[in-house]
């Protein structure tokens, strides 16, 4: 197991930040905490590096506790803070040499020069951090993760903050990185969940409400289906909703509309019947997986 | 824990700040030493370096905690305490990293001054004929009374993420250590009280190293007082910033 945590709660003043949580997380798995802001994926995290103590329960990083074995744990673990902090004055090699010093490395200009290859930080290693972009920044916060060859990579919103391409790269970055470590990462962007973790850690807060992988929670919604319909001119909604299975009858502008309705055969050819009845033609029907944005939605609001 | 020590002497050096408190020093006591004819030792004909003696506690007063209020404040200020607190080193190993390179920072200062020595050395009648024991004692004291202003600075860093907060309550506290017990021993209270209080303040055993006497005692009120506001800035990191 790279990481379990047991039972592990954290307390701020009265408020529950963490409470019981647990999990176990094994060797190279890639794994998404996912949450609305505030509901602990960071205070997860941070007690995973040994930022901070816990108010209660067990965490466990390669089997060292962070209680007891902080440093072995830190050792093991690369850490992105959420917004990236780094030495502004410092340059981007400078930076790297100085991190790669506190690991102690043996060599670690060579360590040094794979980062800087690994990111593609190669054309700006000789310029001051401030003077990045916020894309190559993210790319500093993650070789300074990875220079000390970590077991567990613990990215806490890597790609906040990023414009499109950026956050293709580094999402690209990830993945290349989650084939041979074990990596947690949070966020609240659904696409990167879907893009990069094969299993998702739902907490809403404090507590954890889903955990498994993206088949398996979407599957959990299973027994709503949802059609997407278009026709060639509008449709009275009040015929639509009078089909049995019919839920919830969403109109959308271009004669397009979305239906929800308990699952089954019979709602795509009542749809066509009634099409064929009112003299429309039915252009196109899609039929709709419910989304991880639904699962999520569902799951922590109250 | 060098490697953190070196990257802090490094930004010390990156930024204008250690050159200008280096400058204003040795601008500063060599102004006193030589110029200002209320002071300066051509005017006086003791072969002695007294006036740098004298003033270096007041300017370091200000110096010291200019250069130490960035240390915690701004890691914590940018978010990158996070970073150093996740690496795998001990709080003692951070707090030790930070000190020393405060007190090398010192020790560059100090160093240029050796030519006021020199000087002093040859120009006395005839050469040579200065107290070397007492310019000695005096030169261990002044190191002694800046390494408890670094770690007072350190301690005051550590408190806030604001510089100027930083600043202002390390120039206090060094102040209060400096002058304020031995101004306060002056008060009319029982003897017993005014011991104490002459004994916590710096200038008491300042001036007694700056007559050439080392005595163990008043290495051991630095050693103490150092360990003091380490081990509160110690304190501070593993409870404060978590």
């Amino acid at each position: 197991m790279s990481v379990r945590i047991e039972s592990l709660t954290k307390t701020y003043g009265v408020q529950n930040a963490i409470d019981h949580i647990g999990f176990t997380i094994g060797q190279g798995e890639v794994v998404g905490l996912l949450g609305p802001n505030g509901a602990g994926k960071s205070t997860t995290m941070k007690i995973l590096t040994c930022f901070m103590p816990q108010t209660s329960g067990e965490a466990e990083v390669c089997s060292f506790n962070t209680r007891t074995n902080p440093l072995e744990v830190r050792k093991r673990v690369g850490y992105l803070p959420e917004n990236n902090p780094l030495y502004g004055d410092m340059y981007v090699k400078e930076y790297l040499m100085h991190v790669a010093g506190m690991y102690r490395l043996t060599q670690p200009e060579a360590r040094v020069k794979k980062m800087v290859e690994l990111t593609g930080l190669g054309p700006e290693q000789h310029k001051r951090i401030e003077q990045l972009s916020k894309g190559y920044r993210q790319r500093v916060g993650l070789a300074q993760a990875l220079v000390h060859d970590p077991e567990v990579l613990i990215l806490d919103e890597p790609t906040s903050g990023l414009d499109p391409n950026q956050l293709v790269e580094i999402r690209n970055l990830i993945r290349e990185i989650g084939q041979q470590k074990t990596v947690i990462l949070s966020t609240h962007i659904m696409q990167e969940v879907e893009a990069l973790c094969p299993r998702i850690i739902i907490i809403n807060k404090g507590k954890i409400v889903a955990d498994g992988n993206r088949e398996s929670l979407q599957r959990g919604r299973k027994g709503h289906e949802v059609i997407e319909v278009e026709l060639d001119g509008s449709l009275d909604t009040g015929l639509i909703r009078a089909i049995t299975s019919v839920l919830r009858v969403e109109v959308l502008p271009g004669n397009r509309y979305k239906i929800e309705a308990t699952a089954g055969e019979g709602l795509r050819k009542s749809l066509f019947d009634l099409a064929v009845n009112q003299n429309r033609t039915i252009l196109s029907l899609n039929v709709q997986q419910s989304s991880l944005e639904d699962v999520f939605r569902q799951l922590t609001q109250s | 824990m060098y490697s953190l020590f070196i990257k802090e002497i490094r930004s010390f050096l990156s930024s204008p700040i250690a050159y200008m408190v280096i400058g204003v020093f040795l601008l500063v006591t060599s102004l006193f030493i030589w110029v200002f004819p209320d002071y300066s030792v051509l005017e006086f004909n003791f072969a002695n370096l007294d006036p740098l003696f004298v003033m270096a506690p007041w300017i370091f007063l200000f110096l010291i905690p200019a250069v130490t209020m960035r240390s915690f404040a701004e890691e914590r200020k940018s978010g990158t305490i996070e970073l150093l607190l996740t690496r795998p080193l001990t709080d003692w190993q951070i707090v030790g990293a930070k000190y020393l390179a405060g007190l090398s920072l010192v020790l560059l200062s100090l160093l240029p001054t050796l030519l006021y020595a020199i000087t002093i050395f040859r120009l006395a009648d005839p050469i040579g004929n200065v107290d070397t024991g007492a310019m000695m004692g005096s030169y261990m004291g002044l190191f002694c009374l800046a390494s408890s202003f670094v770690s007072i600075g350190l301690f005051s860093s550590s408190l806030t993420d604001n510089q100027i907060v930083s600043f202002v309550t390390a120039v206090f506290l060094s102040f209060f250590f400096y002058a304020a017990f031995d101004s306060l021993s002056l008060m009319s209270l029982p003897q017993q009280v005014l011991l104490v209080l002459e004994y916590l303040g710096i200038a008491q055993h300042y001036e007694g190293m700056s007559q050439g006497v080392i005595d163990s005692r008043d290495l051991l009120y630095f050693v103490s007082l150092n360990a003091f506001f380490l081990t509160l800035t110690r304190y501070v990191l593993q409870n404060r910033y978590r």
